[in-house]
């Protein structure tokens, strides 16, 4: 098809070539002028232009086909296909191409629906990292992390690109808290430091010489985190990833996922009831702005889709089980709103600010140099915004934030609000904490999801984690078990014992 | 296919050696565009295996060096104890240091070669360190974090220093009074803020950090964070621009 388009180009090019000819020689008899015949050189170099373009469209190599085809379609099969293009995605994605045995053994597609990330909560949120958690699980996810940030262009340099810059900010987080939670705060240290987290406790004197900025009323004990803790950029980490699976041959299609085809077959539990196992053959595809959808085959799917991973899970069926069985339960995660305001204080703390976690809840943190800082805190239950948009309720920081915060840090009676956005947070309703695993019902989706906050700075090390699910068949260095969907199923929330 | 690119390769390695170190300059100065045999290799690169395998090689030989002096000194630490294995590693990058109580310094001559006498005072703990100009990284520190009575380390002109190793020096808060970092190509501000932890410092000299913006800012934000060190090494109008109409709208007060 494509030679015969070059074949007429020639033809054509032939065709019209020969009448100018008898034209030329028609008006001037048989004295060939200069003029006339460079006229004919002009021109035949046009046609034989022409045909060289169209010839070179018809090449091997070149995307001209006959058929019409639209740009950007994934391919039709992939082992694994990852769903959600966020930071947790792109990250499971690099991993596999590390972890793999032989090159291209796997064939991997990351599906994001949002090109410009214009809604990703990877973008949107703090980028700080901590590791003053409770839970051993956390402490240890955000230390693999930090070790991984530290040595980041090890990992994820590219060859003849620039070094990747994280811009990361080495302060740590200072936890304040009440005589209540005091003992809490003591028993977190103990099991920190015990992992190797670098952290110190701050009586209430120390804290006022170390930060005379704030106000000590209330305050019992505070932690502070020397090492490993700060604040970065997550974009670069996103993109940093991105560009590092990409160039080890990760596909990426922007597209969403609106349904899944399966086989299922019937199993017969201990108890001698029957369930549905399922077992997901191919993931639809469906273009942006248009109807369009690709089906592709694949063996495992990662829900990585972050606060849209409950809607993914919902495809699947899950949750839409008669009550009290296991197929009854849904994916507890959905998507919750977080504001984040930007705030310019003048007399505010300099260099040495840390980013500071009340036990009142709100949070606060520098944002560059030039005396502005981000702030802001979760709601109460019963008081959650609404999510259908991103909008900014600035009376949330009027009525809510403000007077927390002026009264803990005096220097902040001062200010102007200069921006602020809002994010979503993958929300896990049943205990705050990572859903990491397959579903004992849909055996071959893995997900990675419901880390409520704090999946950005455990990214690296969950990637590695899911990675050894997957291809290793169990967790080989950091022990995520506890993280298993099996706990939901249970009824056995583990929660983070925090402060806030 | 891939004998003959190897054998080409090889005659050439230097040149790629060359070339991945100019890649890794971090971008205090304009970078000059790829020659034409540098795009050539890329080019190859994207398309053959072998290129590739000899590029990601030679970037592993290169850092090798790195890696194999900041390589943990555990077995000397266990036989000699952790002063003669910070000693030990020290003179081993090739910078010098002083006991305390001593006024001598240890020193490795022009060659590298040193003398061994340091193993004879296990129990002297080090006060100054002077690691200047050699390859220290986060890594390495770690030989040296035992030293909780060193006061002074000057770290002059080192490529491999950068935040993350600034932000281990928190160890040395109850005893550090001198740092230098001048001329170090990696610091960012976002390393600086770390030095919040070290209470006892007052002397800090921050010149020709190339990643700063705005040193005469920082080193105001420096003088606020630690009020009894001297800051050296940057002017208050350094990076900044003056201007004599400044308009902006009064802060509101909260009620």
């Amino acid at each position: 098809m494509r030679w015969y388009r070059a074949l007429r180009g020639l033809s054509g090019a032939a065709h019209r070539a020969l009448p100018l000819r008898q034209a030329v020689l028609h008006r001037c008899g048989f004295s060939t002028s200069a003029a006339a015949r460079k006229d004919f050189f002009q021109d035949l170099e046009s046609q034989f232009k022409a045909f060289r373009e169209k010839a070179a469209a018809a090449m091997p190599g070149s995307d001209w086909s006959p058929i019409q085809v639209t740009k950007g379609l994934p391919p039709e099969r992939a082992d694994i296909v990852i769903v959600g293009g966020g930071v947790m995605g792109w990250s499971v994605a690099y991993w596999l191409k590390k972890k793999e045995k032989v090159r291209d053994g796997v064939r991997v597609l990351v599906v994001e629906k949002d090109p410009t990330y214009s809604q990703a909560s990877s973008v949107l949120s703090c980028g700080g990292i901590r590791q003053q958690f409770s839970l051993k699980e956390n402490i240890l996810l955000s230390l693999a992390s930090a070790d991984f940030l530290k040595n980041i262009n090890d990992h994820l340099g590219v060859v003849n690109e620039d070094p990747v810059d994280l811009q990361f900010n080495h302060s740590g987080y200072l936890f304040l808290a009440s005589p209540d939670v005091a003992p809490i705060m003591e028993e977190n240290y103990t099991i920190q430091r015990d992992l190797g987290a670098k952290v110190i406790l701050l009586s209430p004197t120390q804290l006022k010489d170390r930060f005379p900025w704030i106000n000590t009323d209330g305050i019992a004990l505070a932690s502070y985190g020397l090492e490993n803790e700060g604040w970065f950029d997550p974009w670069t980490l996103l993109n940093a990833f991105r560009c590092k699976a990409m160039s080890m041959g990760v596909y990426q299609c922007f597209g969403e996922v609106t349904g899944f085809r399966c086989s299922s077959q019937k199993a017969e539990t201990t108890d001698g009831d029957f369930v549905n196992i399922k077992r997901i053959k191919y993931v639809d595809v469906r273009m942006p702005n248009s109807l369009e959808y690709q089906p592709v085959e694949c063996a495992v799917v990662v829900n990585a889709a972050g606060a849209s991973s409950g809607k993914i899970a919902d495809m699947l069926g899950i949750g839409h089980g008669p009550k009290q069985t296991m197929a009854g339960i849904p994916l507890p995660v959905e998507p919750r709103k977080r504001f984040v305001y930007v705030v310019h204080c003048p007399d505010g703390p300099g260099l040495e600010c840390p980013f500071l976690i009340d036990y009142s809840g709100f949070y606060l943190r520098r944002e560059g140099l030039g005396g502005n800082y981000i702030t802001g805190m979760s709601p109460e239950e019963t008081e959650e915004p609404d999510v259908s948009n991103l909008d900014v309720d600035h009376d949330f920081f009027h009525d809510k934030v403000w007077p927390l915060l002026c009264h803990r840090l005096p220097p902040f009676e001062c200010l102007k609000v200069s921006g602020a956005w809002a994010g979503y947070y993958d929300y896990n309703t049943f205990d705050q904490n990572a859903i990491v695993g397959t579903h004992p019902l849909v055996n071959n989706m893995f997900f990675v999801t419901g880390f409520s906050g704090h999946g950005l700075q455990q990214s690296p090390a969950v990637g590695r984690a899911v990675v050894e699910l997957i291809l290793d068949g169990g967790f080989q260095t950091i022990d995520l078990s506890a993280f298993d969907f099996k706990r939901i199923l249970y009824h056995e929330p583990i929660l983070e014992r925090n402060i806030v | 296919m891939a004998a003959p690119v190897l054998c080409q390769m090889r005659r050439r390695c230097p040149v790629v050696a060359y070339l991945s170190v100019v890649r890794r300059e971090y971008a205090s100065s304009p970078p000059s565009p790829p020659s034409l045999f540098s795009r050539f290799l890329f080019q190859l690169n994207q398309h053959f295996h072998d290129v590739e395998h000899l590029i990601n090689w030679s970037s592993w030989l290169r850092n090798r060096v790195v890696r194999r002096k900041n390589v943990f000194y555990g077995y000397t630490q266990k036989r000699f104890g952790v002063n003669v294995a910070a000693a030990y590693y020290i003179l081993g990058l090739g910078g010098g240091f002083r006991f305390a109580g001593h006024s001598d310094w240890f020193r490795p001559d022009s060659r590298g070669k040193f003398s061994y006498d340091f193993l004879n005072t296990p129990n002297s703990t080090i006060e100054e360190i002077d690691l200047s100009r050699t390859l220290i990284n986060h890594a390495g520190l770690e030989n040296i974090v035992s030293q909780n009575e060193l006061r002074s380390l000057s770290l002059q002109g080192c490529p491999e220093v950068d935040d993350w190793f600034l932000a281990r020096l928190h160890v040395f808060g109850e005893s550090l009074q001198w740092l230098d970092l001048s001329h170090c190509p990696h610091i960012t501000v976002g390393g600086l803020a770390a030095l919040q932890h070290l209470r006892k410092l007052r002397r800090l000299d921050v010149s020709s950090l190339p990643r700063l913006q705005n040193p005469g800012l920082v080193r105001i934000l420096l003088e606020e964070m630690l009020p009894h060190c001297e800051v050296i090494g940057a002017d208050y109008e350094q990076g900044l621009i003056l201007t004599d109409n400044v308009e902006e709208a009064e802060p509101v007060r909260h009620k």
